[in-house]
């Protein structure tokens, strides 16, 4: 097995040697996604050659990381059914929330203990979600609609709406320790820093579980019929709480990698990007009603999300343009995988 | 229909001991005609839109309308760009909100058949459909006011819509009752809403029974775009701009109001009398929130324990705990 292929698309394989092309694309649905990036990128190097310089795609990468990490807890949770939109509140909350407490109480904590703190507010926010889903058996995305709104309003009304601008040594440390760095041509130093590495440690993380544990199985079993999977003897339960608070502990930690990255914690940051992140995740094949999609895809989706935000100005497109294009792209991806799942 | 009769009555409580505390909080202040006329004249653009999202509830299949208050704006926005091309706000005001408020409506309309057909030609599932055109007809608005607000004006009578009273009660409240009934009516005795309830509450058996389902839902999704455009209009009408990112938190309010009204997510069931009470509650409640001095903030976290409250209450069926059937 490869990294590519999970859950509903093993059980096509037989039907995909004998249908060509198509059988191709139904197995590996991301290979669109691939492909899509590959010609925007191509059409965009050519109408404007500075997107091949290192500066740029630089700052694509590191415009991917936070959106990457939302993007693998979406995936995860869609696998199984469903859609979280809480995501950027439970970041925003905690990443506030535990600046707030390193700066005042104790700013010599060291790094990794910041880091095991937003993770681990991260997860109890995030089975917070997991347990009222469970329980009170609606959509996962109206509970979620309910506590973003929670989860935001208790960081605006009562733990603060002040930006906090002097943020503690071992964060900025954090945010500019350098992997590579270089002097590009008009004499700007160019860097990629290295919490960038944390998106792959991630992407690596979830494939692992989703492939090659239980929980995984699970996971895929309950995107693909929640009643099968527990007449299986799967106890949805704590699938729900894990999947969840999964998803909450890479929330948190996207949050922490902004703030430090942007060497600023606003409150007022991240919510309203869900959207996006949703497009993304579903741009790379995964199906909006569970049981599908793989960690590459979720991350080529991303990449096209990005590329596309990044990449409009550059050949000229006014930037009033973005949500529309995007927008349309989701659609497009929707209609395209609905009408191939019917032609197989 | 115990549990029919029990929201209702629930709803009728809450709204009865939001007036009673919110005299009371004020001295008599909130129940003064002008306050009431105020809070009034709040509830019809999110009310509107929260008979939308309703309606495709009920259509069952994971049926919801994330796109209202995206086509709200797109009806306001893109018939005003549209109509100031031809005629002047200022000059020929009857004309000019005549063709508003038809361009808007026809918007709406047209919005909302674009989500039915994406859902029912496609087959997309109706969230991811509603999330793509929300974001698509948001970037629309974008596009065409390029971001920025775009004058509407005071024109006669379509401000009146929005400031003046009839019989003490604002024009915009009448209208948004007088749709309402129109719709509960459809509901009622139309064969549209009968097959809209029972397929959603077994597609299978709809399926089987043969009812006209890519019709019905796309009627369902048409209908609802056209609340949107209504809604667009009276925002319009309501303030003298309308904007891409007027409202951002009425997607929210919206499924907020048809889960308090007990509109059944998962699709079948669903009473717009019970949707205007619901919308109306959380009006008190807002404008009880503002008597009390809060910031917004406070509110947005209320607004999302609310949610969670209705969802608990809907699950653990406190409603008949409360109001237990005596006939038993």
């Amino acid at each position: 097995m490869t990294l590519f292929s999970t859950g509903k698309a093993r059980t096509a394989e037989r039907d995909g040697d004998r249908l060509g092309f198509a059988g191709f694309v139904h197995k590996y649905p991301e290979t669109v996604t691939a492909a899509l990036l590959v010609v925007i990128c191509v059409v965009v190097a050519i109408l404007n050659p500075d997107f091949l310089q290192p500066s740029s795609l630089i700052d694509i990468g590191r415009a991917s990381v936070v959106t990457g990490l939302f993007a693998l807890g979406v995936f995860v949770i869609l696998a199984a059914g469903g859609i979280d939109v809480s995501f950027t509140a439970i970041a925003a909350l905690t990443m506030y929330s535990i600046t707030l407490l390193t700066t005042s109480y104790a700013p010599g904590l060291p790094m990794v203990l910041v880091l095991a703190m937003a993770v681990g507010g991260g997860v109890l926010l995030g089975m917070f979600n997991g347990f009222l889903v469970y329980n009170f058996g609606v959509p996962a995305m109206i509970v979620t609609i309910g506590t973003q709104y929670l989860f935001r309003g208790i960081l605006l009304a009562f733990v603060g709406t002040v930006w906090i601008m002097a943020l503690p040594e071992q964060m900025l440390t954090f945010g500019r320790a350098p992997m590579v760095q270089f002097t590009n041509s008009n004499g700007a130093v160019v860097t990629l820093p290295l919490y960038v590495l944390v998106l792959p440690a991630a992407a690596v993380l979830t494939w692992w579980i989703l492939n090659r544990t239980l929980m995984g199985r699970a996971i895929f079993a309950m995107g693909g019929s929640a009643r099968v999977a527990e007449r299986l003897g799967y106890n949805l339960r704590t699938v729900h709480l894990f999947l969840f608070g999964f998803a909450g502990a890479l929330a948190g930690l996207a949050g922490i990698i902004h703030v430090s990255s942007n060497r600023l914690a606003n409150p007022f940051d991240l919510v309203g990007t869900e959207i996006n992140v949703i497009a993304a995740v579903v741009l790379g094949g995964a199906r909006i009603t569970g049981g599908t999609g793989t960690v590459i895809g979720t991350l080529l989706g991303v990449l096209l999300v990005t590329v596309i935000n990044n990449v409009l100005v550059m050949v000229g497109i006014p930037s009033t343009w973005q949500r529309f294009v995007v927008g349309t792209f989701i659609l497009l991806a929707a209609a395209f995988f609905v009408v191939r799942q019917r032609r197989n | 229909m115990r549990r029919v009769d029990g929201q209702f009555l629930v709803l009728a409580a809450i709204n009865v001991i939001l007036l009673g505390l919110g005299a009371a909080i004020s001295d008599g202040a909130f129940l003064s005609i002008f306050n009431l006329q105020s809070m009034a004249g709040q509830v019809p653009e999110i009310g509107l839109l929260a008979i939308g999202v309703m309606l495709a509830m009920c259509a069952g299949d994971g049926g919801i309308d994330l796109s209202g208050i995206a086509l709200a704006n797109l009806s306001g926005v893109l018939s005003a760009v549209i109509v100031a091309h031809f005629v002047s706000n200022v000059e020929q005001e009857g004309l000019y909100s005549a063709l508003f408020i038809f361009g808007a409506l026809v918007i709406g309309f047209l919005g909302g058949l674009v989500n039915g057909t994406l859902i029912t030609r496609f087959g997309i599932t109706p969230i991811l459909c509603t999330l793509g055109t929300q974001m698509a007809f948001t970037g629309l608005s974008v596009i065409v006011s390029g971001g920025k607000a775009v004058v509407v004006g005071s024109p006669e009578p379509l401000s009146s819509i929005g400031n003046e009273f009839w019989f003490g009660a604002p024009i915009s409240f009448i209208v948004f009752i007088v749709v309402a009934t129109l719709v509960g009516a459809a509901l009622k005795f139309s064969p549209f809403g009968r097959w809209l309830m029972l397929s959603g509450s077994n597609p299978k058996a709809a399926l089987y029974a043969g009812f006209p389902r890519s019709a019905v839902v796309m009627a369902t999704y048409a209908l609802s775009g056209t609340l949107s455009g209504l809604s667009g209009v009276i925002i319009a009408a309501r303030n003298v701009n309308v904007k891409w990112d007027y409202g951002a938190s009425y997607l929210l309010i919206a499924i907020l109001i048809a889960v308090m009204a007990g509109v059944r997510p998962e699709g079948g069931y669903g009473r717009i009398v019970c949707v205007v009470f619901s919308a109306v509650a959380l009006q008190l409640m807002s404008s009880l929130l503002n008597f009390g001095g809060l910031s917004n903030f406070v509110r947005d976290f209320a607004w999302g324990a609310l949610l969670l409250t209705f969802l608990a209450i809907a699950r653990y069926d406190l409603v008949s705990f409360v109001f237990p059937d005596k006939r038993r």
